[in-house]
């Protein structure tokens, strides 16, 4: 397990800083520079980062974290319709609520740990959604969605603000929040919540959830309560997915029930997988790639496809779009599915894993050519 | 008293679904030690079994309507009527019985595919990669099935016979007003029936015998020079067949459609869980208990007092059960305790 | 003399089976008490309640004067009380460093500390406690690797510093010897010996009778679930009672 010095601390945030708030230029060639995609990008990061925390530390797999991205959707989106179209209350209330969502869940859950732990979080899942659905309308408009609207009560903006034509848009201090903005403004807390991440990792804090994946029985005999450790965790991850869920709302000011699906919770848990769990860039990597190839395939229709093969001879190009047409547009799902088998199967590690053990495996190598060569010479 | 009869009725045939399902999942977990998230595609498959034979039986073609005279009108009409008449109608009509010969051999070649595939490479690693990948299974297989066959629901019927209700009131004396949809009634028998078969044979058969002695201590009977893994082979087929019956039987009842899978899923880990994770008598007492649960919760009295309840009753039940008494019902102590 | 440890009138009952039965020892400071017995005569069972893993029937269990029922087992850690398990628990995936920072970090922060402040790397004194105890036991080569990779002889010898890094007052072992090689065992031996010269208190079940006769100041003796000697190893090695009970044809 490789600890970071301070000084490859602040190296790593600066490169990372860098690269991320950059990304609007050196993802052009990638055809992904535009502000809806790089918003993803930052927002399922920071919620693949906090997943990581959990599940990557302490090995604990919730299968509910999607609820906590909805709890902060909903209260991003009730603090503007309450409050103020500013960002920054929106953000905190998200933080918040998932927050105290996440103590609750998760004092209940982790009395128990592995599958049942896993069942437990998938059950409140289940639960959260169905309600939304059904008894907690009035909070969540059920199936339409929570939506500005003109007449929202925004105490605090009707104070300072005249209002104008048609709904107002979420801001920061002034500065309209869609479009790149939105981008740099999720960019930055990516930035801050990774560090954050990266601290956690380097603490003993961090130290001891490892521990506790490692062999929680020996971890009580050895004095520690996990308890409260993992309530802690538990609840960090389910803050970072809030943050995610507010910031969603502020890119977009609507919240809907699908979010808390639990098939949501199961596309972070493949985020991070695909990137590598418990790495510290994996999850990052992971919320990347899915995003990326998400919106890629899923625009692929049969014609685009055809039009894609088209030097091909007809019969080869049919055939080719006959494979290929099941696993883009509407099948990404399909694509989905079948990856996050590939990777569970041939690569547990995820990506960052397995480049780790071919760098491994080139040390050794390199270390082992070396000792010959001063052997025979 | 009536209503409260319907509803235990109602919540014993849709019981008897998670009862089913349950207890394959618990077979499985109980000889192989897999978690196996793909269960509830299975059941899904089943169904689509029905729909499958009921495509192949109804494949007809455009003919001439006779009975409509002032233009040219087509309608479809199912080759087996042309060539069987009135037989090929009667086919047709008893199309879900039907499907159930054609899910035997598919369900159980499925399973077996599965398991050899598959599940075999999982038996070691932990549980958390082998709900992964499960997971990831059952989702490859619904949008396969979403890709072949649409996202809509496709309505089942059942054969007409049984199509109207039973007037159970009579039989009990409860007054003729009390009736009872004459599929639902079969499909409880037939629940009971495939339960009880799963029960007889691991109970009064060698084979079954083995299986459950594999269940209590595998590496012993290993060790007795038995290949249990070949009988765990075959009781995840079996699981696979119990599943599929259930599931094509379940079609007239709820159409088919891609997804269903995993929503019944989702309450089948809670039934084996409020049962006893290993115990197949607590999944299936746990399954029946809790559809009647949840069909109760679904009175309108209950639900003006609790809105919402019938959706989330389930998993309170779990909830409580997990905390309170771990082990579930009927489980047996230190199987995944912690 | 401090008594470290006092076991008065425990029972426990399983089901039909009585697996201790009014059982009384006491653990005097510097002191290293034997439990032997024939299998399934309780020794596992009293160890789990001195360490919190078991409430008896009756009876209590005193750690310099506190009760330990009850408690759970990390209290009973905080207490000053460490223990050996027969398989040895380690943390296989960290390297053996982290393996030892951890126990010292218990020890000096407590059951539970939020700290995602401070870095590892910078826990100065906490390394080098532990580098110095895995040195001690001659681990200090292998500090980088992973602990899964280790010999069950050296995991012994890691979970032994890990326990020793705390400086408990009172060091449980359950059968350490258990599975190893004669060699490994006489190397486990010296280890514990010279931990005895240290002062510290100790209780060890075991069964290997070279290890019982090498290091006990006083043994006691098990048989279903009730004490059936008590004493010196000369006593007990001339004990009738315990020759038939237990040692048998054993050559001793």
């Amino acid at each position: 397990m490789d600890t970071i010095s301070r000084k490859g601390e602040l190296r790593m945030m600066a490169l990372f800083a860098v690269i991320v708030l950059l990304m609007p230029i050196w993802l052009i060639p990638f055809g992904a520079a535009y502000p809806d995609l790089l918003q993803k990008f930052a927002i399922f990061g920071i919620f693949a980062v906090g997943f990581n925390i959990l599940f990557g530390l302490t090995g604990y797999l919730s299968f509910g974290h999607a609820v906590f991205l909805g709890v902060g959707s909903y209260a991003a989106v009730w603090s503007f319709k309450l409050f103020t179209m500013n960002v920054i209350p929106a953000v905190i209330f998200g933080v918040l609520f998932s927050g105290i969502f996440a103590a609750v869940i998760g004092f209940v859950s982790l009395r128990r740990s592995g599958i049942y732990f896993s069942i437990l979080t998938l059950a409140f899942a289940q639960m959260s959604y169905n309600l939304a659905y059904s008894v907690l309308t009035p909070i969540t408009n059920g199936e339409t969605g929570l939506q500005l609207r003109l007449h929202d009560l925004r105490m605090i903006d009707g104070l300072f603000i005249e209002a104008g034509e048609g709904l107002p848009l979420t801001n920061l201090f002034g500065i309209k929040m869609s479009g790149y903005p939105g981008f740099y403004f999720c960019a930055v807390l990516l930035i801050l919540a990774f560090y954050l991440a990266l601290r956690i990792t380097n603490s003993p804090f961090g130290m001891a959830l490892k521990a506790i994946k490692s062999n929680q029985l020996r971890m009580g005999y050895t004095g520690f309560n996990t308890r409260p450790y993992l309530m802690s965790a538990f609840m960090i991850s389910g803050m970072y997915a809030g943050l995610a869920g507010a910031l969603l709302a502020v890119t977009d000011p609507l919240a809907g029930a699908e979010r808390m699906q639990w098939t949501a919770s199961g596309e972070v848990v493949l985020m991070t997988i695909l990137g590598g769990v418990g790495t510290l860039f994996g999850p990052l990597l992971g919320a990347g790639l899915i995003k990326y190839f998400e919106n890629i395939f899923s625009s692929y229709n049969d014609a685009l496809l055809q039009e894609t093969f088209s030097f091909l001879p007809d019969m080869l190009n049919n055939l080719v779009v006959g494979i290929i047409s099941p696993f883009v547009g509407d099948g990404w799902h399909l694509t989905l599915g079948g990856l996050f088998m590939v990777i569970i199967i041939f690569l547990p590690g995820g990506i960052v894993g397995g480049i780790t053990m071919l760098w491994r495996r080139y040390i050794k190598k390199r270390g082992a050519s070396a000792e010959l060569e001063g052997e025979t010479s | 008293m009536d209503s409260i009869f319907l509803q235990i009725l109602n919540g014993l045939d849709k019981g008897g679904a998670y009862a089913l399902i349950a207890l394959g999942l618990t077979l499985v977990f109980g000889t192989l030690g897999v978690v196996n998230f793909a269960h509830g595609a299975i059941f899904m498959l089943g169904s689509f079994c029905a729909v499958t034979t009921q495509n192949l039986l109804t494949y007809s073609k455009k003919v001439k309507d006779e009975s409509i005279t002032y233009f040219e009108a087509f309608k479809e009409v199912p080759y087996l009527e042309i060539w069987w008449g009135d037989t090929g109608s009667f086919i047709i009509d008893y199309k879900v019985p039907f499907s159930i010969l054609l899910a035997i051999p598919v369900m159980l070649l499925i399973g077996l595919a599965m398991e050899r595939g598959l599940i075999r490479h999982f038996y070691n690693r932990p549980h958390a990669d082998q709900i992964l990948v499960t997971f990831g299974l059952a989702i490859v297989i619904q949008e396969i099935v979403k890709s072949i066959y649409g996202a809509n629901p496709i309505p089942v019927q059942a054969p007409a016979i049984v199509a109207g209700s039973a007037s159970i009131g009579s039989w009990i004396g409860l007054g003729e007003s009390v009736v009872y949809p004459w599929w639902r009634l079969i499909y409880l028998a037939n629940a009971l029936v495939v339960i009880s078969a799963v029960f007889s044979f691991l109970k009064f058969t060698t084979y079954g015998m083995v299986v459950r002695a594999g269940m209590q201590d595998r590496e012993t009977v290993g060790l007795l020079g038995i290949d249990i893994q070949r009988r765990f082979t075959v009781v995840f087929g079996m699981a696979s067949v119990v599943v599929g019956i259930a599931g094509v039987m379940y079609t007239p009842i709820l159409s088919p459609d891609y997804h269903m899978g995993m929503d019944f899923l989702v309450l089948s880990f809670v039934v084996v869980v409020v049962g006893g994770m290993g115990s197949l008598e607590g999944a299936v007492v746990a399954g029946f208990m809790l559809g009647i649960l949840q069909s109760f919760a679904a009175m309108n009295e209950i639900k003006s007092i609790f809105p919402g309840i019938d959706q989330i009753i389930v998993y309170l039940v779990a909830v409580i059960i997990l905390l309170t008494r771990p082990r579930g019902l009927m489980g047996r102590k230190g199987v995944m305790e912690d | 003399m401090t008594t470290v440890l006092n076991v008065s009138g425990v029972n426990k009952r399983f089901g039909g089976l009585q697996a201790l039965d009014n059982v009384n020892l006491k653990v005097e400071e510097g002191q290293t008490l034997a439990i032997i017995g024939p299998n399934g005569a309780g020794k596992s069972t009293l160890l789990n309640v001195c360490i919190g893993r078991l409430t008896p029937d009756s009876g209590s269990v005193e750690f310099h004067g506190e009760t330990l029922i009850g408690k759970q087992p990390y209290e009973i850690n905080q207490a000053g009380v460490a223990r050996v398990f027969q398989t040895p628990e380690i943390f296989p995936e960290l390297n053996l460093l982290e393996n030892v920072m951890i126990p010292a970090l218990s020890k000096r922060n407590g059951a539970f500390h939020f700290n995602i402040i401070s870095r590892i790397r910078e826990e100065k004194q906490i390394e080098s406690d532990a580098i110095n105890y895995l040195t001690e036991f001659g681990l200090q080569d292998q500090s980088d690797n992973e602990a899964g990779t280790l010999s069950r002889g050296d995991k012994r010898r890691l979970e032994l510093a890990m326990c020793l890094v705390q400086k408990p007052k009172l060091l449980l072992l359950d059968e350490p010897t258990a599975g190893m090689s004669r060699h490994d065992t006489n190397t486990t031996i010296e280890l514990l010996k010279k931990i005895k010269e240290s002062g510290m208190t100790k209780v060890i079940i075991e069964h290997d009778m070279q290890v019982v006769f090498s290091l006990a100041d006083k043994i006691v003796v098990l048989a279903q679930g009730a004490i059936i000697a008590g004493g010196t190893p000369d006593e007990i090695r001339n004990d009738p009672k315990v020759q038939e009970a237990y040692l048998g044809e054993e050559q001793v």
